[in-house]
Protein backbone atom coordinates (compact mmCIF):
# COMPACT_ATOMS: atom_id res chain seq x y z
CA UNK A 1 0.00 0.00 0.00
CA UNK A 2 0.90 3.46 -1.08
CA UNK A 3 0.99 6.63 1.29
CA UNK A 4 -2.36 8.03 2.38
CA UNK A 5 -3.31 11.01 3.81
CA UNK A 6 -5.85 11.02 7.35
CA UNK A 7 -7.84 13.76 8.41
CA UNK A 8 -8.06 14.74 12.35
CA UNK A 9 -10.13 16.95 14.76
CA UNK A 10 -7.98 16.84 17.28
CA UNK A 11 -9.04 18.26 20.98
CA UNK A 12 -6.09 21.20 21.81
CA UNK A 13 -6.03 22.89 25.37
CA UNK A 14 -2.61 24.29 26.95
CA UNK A 15 -3.73 25.71 30.07
CA UNK A 16 -0.39 28.16 30.05
CA UNK A 17 -1.27 29.48 26.38
CA UNK A 18 -5.23 28.78 25.55
CA UNK A 19 -8.09 30.73 27.04
CA UNK A 20 -10.19 27.76 26.41
CA UNK A 21 -10.17 24.41 24.51
CA UNK A 22 -10.18 24.32 20.29
CA UNK A 23 -10.90 21.67 18.22
CA UNK A 24 -8.10 21.44 15.43
CA UNK A 25 -8.68 19.91 11.88
CA UNK A 26 -5.04 18.64 10.64
CA UNK A 27 -4.31 15.54 8.05
CA UNK A 28 -1.37 13.39 7.96
CA UNK A 29 0.29 11.22 5.62
CA UNK A 30 0.92 7.55 6.52
CA UNK A 31 2.93 5.29 5.46
CA UNK A 32 2.36 1.93 4.16
CA UNK A 33 3.34 0.39 7.90
CA UNK A 34 1.07 2.40 10.05
CA UNK A 35 -1.35 -0.01 11.30
CA UNK A 36 -2.19 1.85 14.32
CA UNK A 37 -3.99 5.27 15.39
CA UNK A 38 -0.94 5.75 17.41
CA UNK A 39 1.34 5.06 14.65
CA UNK A 40 0.00 8.32 13.25
CA UNK A 41 -0.10 10.07 16.45
CA UNK A 42 3.68 9.77 16.45
CA UNK A 43 3.32 11.10 12.95
CA UNK A 44 1.04 13.76 14.09
CA UNK A 45 3.56 15.08 16.51
CA UNK A 46 6.47 14.68 14.36
CA UNK A 47 4.50 17.28 12.28
CA UNK A 48 3.11 19.38 15.57
CA UNK A 49 5.55 19.03 18.78
CA UNK A 50 3.23 20.99 20.81
CA UNK A 51 0.10 18.58 20.42
CA UNK A 52 0.64 15.94 23.72
CA UNK A 53 -0.31 12.75 24.33
CA UNK A 54 0.63 9.77 26.84
CA UNK A 55 2.01 6.55 25.47
CA UNK A 56 4.74 4.01 26.70
CA UNK A 57 4.56 0.53 25.19
CA UNK A 58 2.75 0.49 21.85
CA UNK A 59 1.42 -2.61 22.08
CA UNK A 60 -1.71 -2.22 24.47
CA UNK A 61 -0.15 -3.37 28.02
CA UNK A 62 0.35 -0.11 29.71
CA UNK A 63 -2.65 1.57 29.39
CA UNK A 64 -1.31 5.27 28.89
CA UNK A 65 -2.63 5.87 25.19
CA UNK A 66 -6.25 6.03 26.38
CA UNK A 67 -8.66 8.68 25.05
CA UNK A 68 -12.25 8.94 23.29
CA UNK A 69 -11.46 8.07 19.57
CA UNK A 70 -14.63 9.25 17.59
CA UNK A 71 -16.56 9.46 20.68
CA UNK A 72 -15.90 5.80 22.17
CA UNK A 73 -13.06 5.13 24.69
CA UNK A 74 -10.36 3.08 23.41
CA UNK A 75 -6.29 2.32 23.60
CA UNK A 76 -5.11 4.64 20.49
CA UNK A 77 -2.18 1.66 20.17
CA UNK A 78 -4.72 -1.21 19.94
CA UNK A 79 -7.06 0.48 17.62
CA UNK A 80 -6.93 -0.30 13.77
CA UNK A 81 -6.64 3.40 11.36
CA UNK A 82 -8.40 1.84 8.64
CA UNK A 83 -11.63 1.13 11.35
CA UNK A 84 -12.27 4.55 12.07
CA UNK A 85 -14.86 6.62 9.87
CA UNK A 86 -12.80 10.15 8.88
CA UNK A 87 -12.07 13.17 10.00
CA UNK A 88 -10.78 10.91 13.07
CA UNK A 89 -12.32 13.18 15.84
CA UNK A 90 -10.22 12.80 19.37
CA UNK A 91 -10.70 13.81 22.84
CA UNK A 92 -9.38 13.62 26.54
CA UNK A 93 -10.86 10.56 28.02
CA UNK A 94 -14.30 12.51 29.34
CA UNK A 95 -15.08 13.15 32.91
CA UNK A 96 -11.71 13.80 34.18
CA UNK A 97 -9.55 17.62 34.49
CA UNK A 98 -7.69 17.79 31.61
CA UNK A 99 -3.77 18.38 32.04
CA UNK A 100 -2.86 19.68 28.16
CA UNK A 101 -4.44 18.06 25.05
CA UNK A 102 -5.25 14.53 25.50
CA UNK A 103 -3.85 14.10 28.86
CA UNK A 104 -5.91 13.65 31.95
CA UNK A 105 -5.06 14.59 35.42
CA UNK A 106 -5.69 10.26 36.53
CA UNK A 107 -5.67 11.08 40.20
CA UNK A 108 -9.04 10.76 40.86
CA UNK A 109 -9.30 7.44 38.95
CA UNK A 110 -6.33 6.21 41.13
CA UNK A 111 -7.92 7.19 44.39
CA UNK A 112 -10.57 4.81 44.01
CA UNK A 113 -8.56 1.87 42.87
CA UNK A 114 -6.79 2.51 46.09
CA UNK A 115 -9.51 2.92 47.95
CA UNK A 116 -9.85 -0.49 47.43
CA UNK A 117 -6.91 -2.04 48.93
CA UNK A 118 -5.63 -3.79 45.96
CA UNK A 119 -3.29 -5.87 47.24
CA UNK A 120 -3.52 -9.33 49.43
CA UNK A 121 -4.15 -9.31 52.98
CA UNK A 122 -3.26 -12.51 54.30
CA UNK A 123 -2.34 -12.46 58.01
CA UNK A 124 -1.04 -15.94 58.55
CA UNK A 125 3.02 -16.28 58.83
CA UNK A 126 4.38 -16.61 55.23
CA UNK A 127 4.71 -19.85 53.67
CA UNK A 128 8.41 -21.31 53.13
CA UNK A 129 7.94 -21.25 49.35
CA UNK A 130 4.20 -19.94 48.30
CA UNK A 131 0.80 -19.59 48.73
CA UNK A 132 -1.22 -22.60 46.52
CA UNK A 133 -4.42 -22.29 45.32
CA UNK A 134 -5.96 -25.10 43.16
CA UNK A 135 -6.39 -25.27 39.56
CA UNK A 136 -10.15 -24.17 40.11
CA UNK A 137 -9.60 -21.51 42.71
CA UNK A 138 -6.66 -19.79 40.07
CA UNK A 139 -9.32 -20.23 37.56
CA UNK A 140 -11.40 -17.74 39.28
CA UNK A 141 -9.12 -14.71 38.60
CA UNK A 142 -9.00 -14.98 35.17
CA UNK A 143 -10.97 -12.14 33.39
CA UNK A 144 -10.12 -9.69 36.60
CA UNK A 145 -6.18 -9.58 36.88
CA UNK A 146 -5.55 -8.71 33.23
CA UNK A 147 -7.27 -5.21 33.87
CA UNK A 148 -4.41 -2.96 32.87
CA UNK A 149 -5.71 0.35 34.80
CA UNK A 150 -5.99 2.29 31.13
CA UNK A 151 -9.79 4.06 32.36
CA UNK A 152 -11.75 3.86 30.06
CA UNK A 153 -14.30 1.60 31.52
CA UNK A 154 -14.85 4.40 34.95
CA UNK A 155 -14.77 7.74 31.97
CA UNK A 156 -17.27 5.93 30.26
CA UNK A 157 -19.56 5.50 33.23
CA UNK A 158 -22.15 8.22 33.54
CA UNK A 159 -22.59 7.14 37.52
CA UNK A 160 -18.26 7.68 37.51
CA UNK A 161 -18.79 10.90 35.69
CA UNK A 162 -21.38 12.39 38.02
CA UNK A 163 -20.02 10.84 41.61
CA UNK A 164 -15.38 10.66 40.65
CA UNK A 165 -15.54 11.26 44.45
CA UNK A 166 -18.01 8.71 46.23
CA UNK A 167 -18.26 5.71 43.22
CA UNK A 168 -15.41 3.62 43.27
CA UNK A 169 -16.19 3.07 39.46
CA UNK A 170 -15.65 0.05 37.04
CA UNK A 171 -12.23 -0.56 37.10
CA UNK A 172 -11.63 0.07 40.91
CA UNK A 173 -14.74 -2.29 41.57
CA UNK A 174 -13.21 -5.39 38.83
CA UNK A 175 -9.97 -4.79 41.13
CA UNK A 176 -12.21 -5.35 44.54
CA UNK A 177 -13.79 -8.45 43.09
CA UNK A 178 -10.45 -9.47 42.00
CA UNK A 179 -9.03 -9.51 46.04
CA UNK A 180 -12.95 -10.86 46.85
CA UNK A 181 -12.40 -13.98 44.59
CA UNK A 182 -8.89 -14.71 45.70
CA UNK A 183 -9.26 -17.78 48.12
CA UNK A 184 -5.66 -16.37 49.51
CA UNK A 185 -7.23 -13.04 50.91
CA UNK A 186 -8.18 -13.31 54.61
CA UNK A 187 -10.02 -9.40 54.72
CA UNK A 188 -13.34 -10.62 52.94
CA UNK A 189 -15.33 -9.17 55.30
CA UNK A 190 -14.04 -5.57 55.54
CA UNK A 191 -13.84 -5.40 51.78
CA UNK A 192 -17.59 -6.35 51.36
CA UNK A 193 -18.13 -3.49 54.65
CA UNK A 194 -15.87 -0.76 52.09
CA UNK A 195 -18.13 -1.47 49.48
CA UNK A 196 -21.34 -1.55 50.98
CA UNK A 197 -22.52 1.97 50.29
CA UNK A 198 -25.20 3.67 48.00
CA UNK A 199 -22.59 5.48 46.25
CA UNK A 200 -19.55 3.48 46.12
CA UNK A 201 -20.91 0.43 44.86
CA UNK A 202 -24.65 0.71 44.18
CA UNK A 203 -24.01 3.98 41.94
CA UNK A 204 -23.50 1.32 39.11
CA UNK A 205 -26.95 0.51 37.58
CA UNK A 206 -25.01 -2.25 35.12
CA UNK A 207 -25.67 -0.27 32.03
CA UNK A 208 -22.20 -2.27 30.73
CA UNK A 209 -20.80 0.99 29.03
CA UNK A 210 -17.37 -0.49 30.65
CA UNK A 211 -17.66 -3.58 29.05
CA UNK A 212 -18.53 -2.34 25.72
CA UNK A 213 -15.27 0.06 25.82
CA UNK A 214 -13.23 -2.18 27.64
CA UNK A 215 -9.85 -2.80 25.70
CA UNK A 216 -8.99 -6.05 27.12
CA UNK A 217 -12.27 -7.31 26.88
CA UNK A 218 -13.25 -7.37 30.56
CA UNK A 219 -16.34 -7.65 32.11
CA UNK A 220 -16.67 -5.40 35.40
CA UNK A 221 -20.59 -5.21 35.36
CA UNK A 222 -20.29 -9.20 35.76
CA UNK A 223 -17.53 -8.89 38.65
CA UNK A 224 -19.73 -5.93 40.23
CA UNK A 225 -22.56 -8.05 39.86
CA UNK A 226 -20.78 -10.91 42.12
CA UNK A 227 -20.05 -8.14 44.49
CA UNK A 228 -23.74 -8.02 45.07
CA UNK A 229 -23.92 -11.64 44.78
CA UNK A 230 -21.61 -12.34 47.54
CA UNK A 231 -23.27 -9.10 49.88
CA UNK A 232 -26.67 -11.06 49.24
CA UNK A 233 -25.16 -14.49 50.67
CA UNK A 234 -23.78 -12.75 53.29
CA UNK A 235 -26.95 -10.37 54.47
CA UNK A 236 -29.77 -13.33 53.34
CA UNK B 1 -15.00 22.46 57.04
CA UNK B 2 -13.04 21.61 54.75
CA UNK B 3 -14.90 20.06 51.94
CA UNK B 4 -13.56 16.36 51.57
CA UNK B 5 -15.34 13.41 50.48
CA UNK B 6 -17.03 11.23 53.27
CA UNK B 7 -18.47 7.95 52.22
CA UNK B 8 -18.76 4.92 54.02
CA UNK B 9 -22.30 4.77 54.98
CA UNK B 10 -22.74 0.87 55.16
CA UNK B 11 -25.97 0.69 53.57
CA UNK B 12 -27.52 -0.02 50.08
CA UNK B 13 -28.22 -3.39 50.12
CA UNK B 14 -31.72 -3.68 51.37
CA UNK B 15 -32.88 -1.42 48.99
CA UNK B 16 -30.71 -2.91 45.95
CA UNK B 17 -32.79 -5.64 46.54
CA UNK B 18 -36.29 -3.98 47.58
CA UNK B 19 -35.69 -2.69 43.85
CA UNK B 20 -36.06 -5.83 42.39
CA UNK B 21 -38.24 -7.62 44.73
CA UNK B 22 -40.69 -4.70 44.20
CA UNK B 23 -40.09 -4.89 40.37
CA UNK B 24 -40.66 -8.41 40.06
CA UNK B 25 -44.37 -8.24 41.84
CA UNK B 26 -45.51 -5.03 40.20
CA UNK B 27 -44.32 -7.61 36.87
CA UNK B 28 -46.50 -10.51 38.44
CA UNK B 29 -49.52 -8.06 39.67
CA UNK B 30 -49.51 -6.65 35.89
CA UNK B 31 -49.86 -9.73 34.17
CA UNK B 32 -52.71 -10.85 37.05
CA UNK B 33 -54.44 -7.66 36.64
CA UNK B 34 -54.67 -7.85 33.16
CA UNK B 35 -55.45 -11.76 33.41
CA UNK B 36 -58.68 -10.45 35.84
CA UNK B 37 -59.57 -7.39 34.01
CA UNK B 38 -59.77 -9.76 30.32
CA UNK B 39 -61.82 -11.93 32.54
CA UNK B 40 -64.19 -9.69 33.47
CA UNK B 41 -68.30 -10.56 32.20
CA UNK B 42 -68.24 -7.02 31.06
CA UNK B 43 -66.78 -3.92 30.97
CA UNK B 44 -68.95 -1.97 33.66
CA UNK B 45 -68.08 0.27 36.48
CA UNK B 46 -70.25 -2.89 38.61
CA UNK B 47 -68.02 -5.41 37.26
CA UNK B 48 -65.07 -3.58 37.93
CA UNK B 49 -65.70 -2.15 41.12
CA UNK B 50 -67.19 -6.38 41.84
CA UNK B 51 -63.15 -7.14 41.15
CA UNK B 52 -61.96 -4.40 43.63
CA UNK B 53 -64.61 -5.79 46.07
CA UNK B 54 -62.81 -8.63 46.61
CA UNK B 55 -60.50 -8.40 49.71
CA UNK B 56 -57.49 -10.33 48.42
CA UNK B 57 -57.44 -8.09 45.06
CA UNK B 58 -57.57 -5.02 47.06
CA UNK B 59 -55.02 -6.70 49.74
CA UNK B 60 -52.55 -7.55 46.17
CA UNK B 61 -53.58 -3.96 44.48
CA UNK B 62 -52.70 -1.94 47.67
CA UNK B 63 -49.37 -4.08 47.58
CA UNK B 64 -48.91 -3.05 44.07
CA UNK B 65 -49.17 0.48 45.33
CA UNK B 66 -46.69 0.19 48.08
CA UNK B 67 -44.33 -1.88 45.55
CA UNK B 68 -44.52 1.32 43.00
CA UNK B 69 -44.13 3.63 45.68
CA UNK B 70 -41.14 1.93 47.36
CA UNK B 71 -39.42 1.21 43.86
CA UNK B 72 -40.29 4.97 43.10
CA UNK B 73 -38.62 6.46 46.36
CA UNK B 74 -35.31 4.55 45.55
CA UNK B 75 -34.95 5.64 41.65
CA UNK B 76 -36.23 9.34 42.71
CA UNK B 77 -33.70 9.09 45.44
CA UNK B 78 -30.85 7.63 42.84
CA UNK B 79 -31.49 10.51 40.81
CA UNK B 80 -31.10 13.56 43.54
CA UNK B 81 -27.87 11.42 44.25
CA UNK B 82 -26.85 11.79 40.74
CA UNK B 83 -27.32 15.37 40.38
CA UNK B 84 -28.05 17.17 43.44
CA UNK B 85 -24.35 17.98 44.78
CA UNK B 86 -25.29 20.52 47.86
CA UNK B 87 -26.13 18.16 50.49
CA UNK B 88 -28.75 20.55 52.09
CA UNK B 89 -30.85 20.65 48.62
CA UNK B 90 -30.50 16.79 48.60
CA UNK B 91 -31.96 16.26 51.79
CA UNK B 92 -34.58 18.69 51.57
CA UNK B 93 -35.59 16.49 48.14
CA UNK B 94 -35.51 13.08 49.58
CA UNK B 95 -38.11 14.48 52.26
CA UNK B 96 -39.98 15.87 49.92
CA UNK B 97 -40.48 12.63 47.90
CA UNK B 98 -40.46 10.80 51.15
CA UNK B 99 -43.29 12.78 52.39
CA UNK B 100 -45.37 12.86 48.82
CA UNK B 101 -45.02 9.32 48.40
CA UNK B 102 -45.98 8.37 52.14
CA UNK B 103 -48.60 10.42 51.36
CA UNK B 104 -49.66 8.25 48.24
CA UNK B 105 -49.80 5.05 49.86
CA UNK B 106 -52.63 6.61 52.29
CA UNK B 107 -54.39 7.97 49.37
CA UNK B 108 -53.88 4.78 47.60
CA UNK B 109 -55.52 2.62 50.62
CA UNK B 110 -58.01 4.98 50.72
CA UNK B 111 -59.20 4.74 47.11
CA UNK B 112 -58.87 1.20 46.89
CA UNK B 113 -61.23 1.12 50.04
CA UNK B 114 -63.69 3.06 48.88
CA UNK B 115 -64.22 1.24 46.06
Amino acid sequence: MSKRSVSFKIYRYDPDRDEKPYMQDITVELEASDKKLLDALVRLRAKDDSMSFRRSCREGVCGSDAMNINGKNGLACLTDIDSLAQPITLRPLPGLPVIRDLIVDMTQFFKQYHSIKPYLVNNDPAPERERLQSPEEREELNGLYECILCACCSTSCPSFWWNPDKFVGPAGLLAAYRFLADTRDQDTNARLDNLEDPYRLFRCHSIMNCVDVCPKSLNPTKAIGKIKDMMVRRAV
Amino acid sequence: MVNRPIVGAHYGLKDWIAQRGTAVYMALYTLIFAVCTLALPEFSYSAWSGLFSNGLFKFLSFLFFLSVFYHAWIGVRDIWMDYVKPTGVRLALHLVTLFLLVGYAGWAAQILWRL
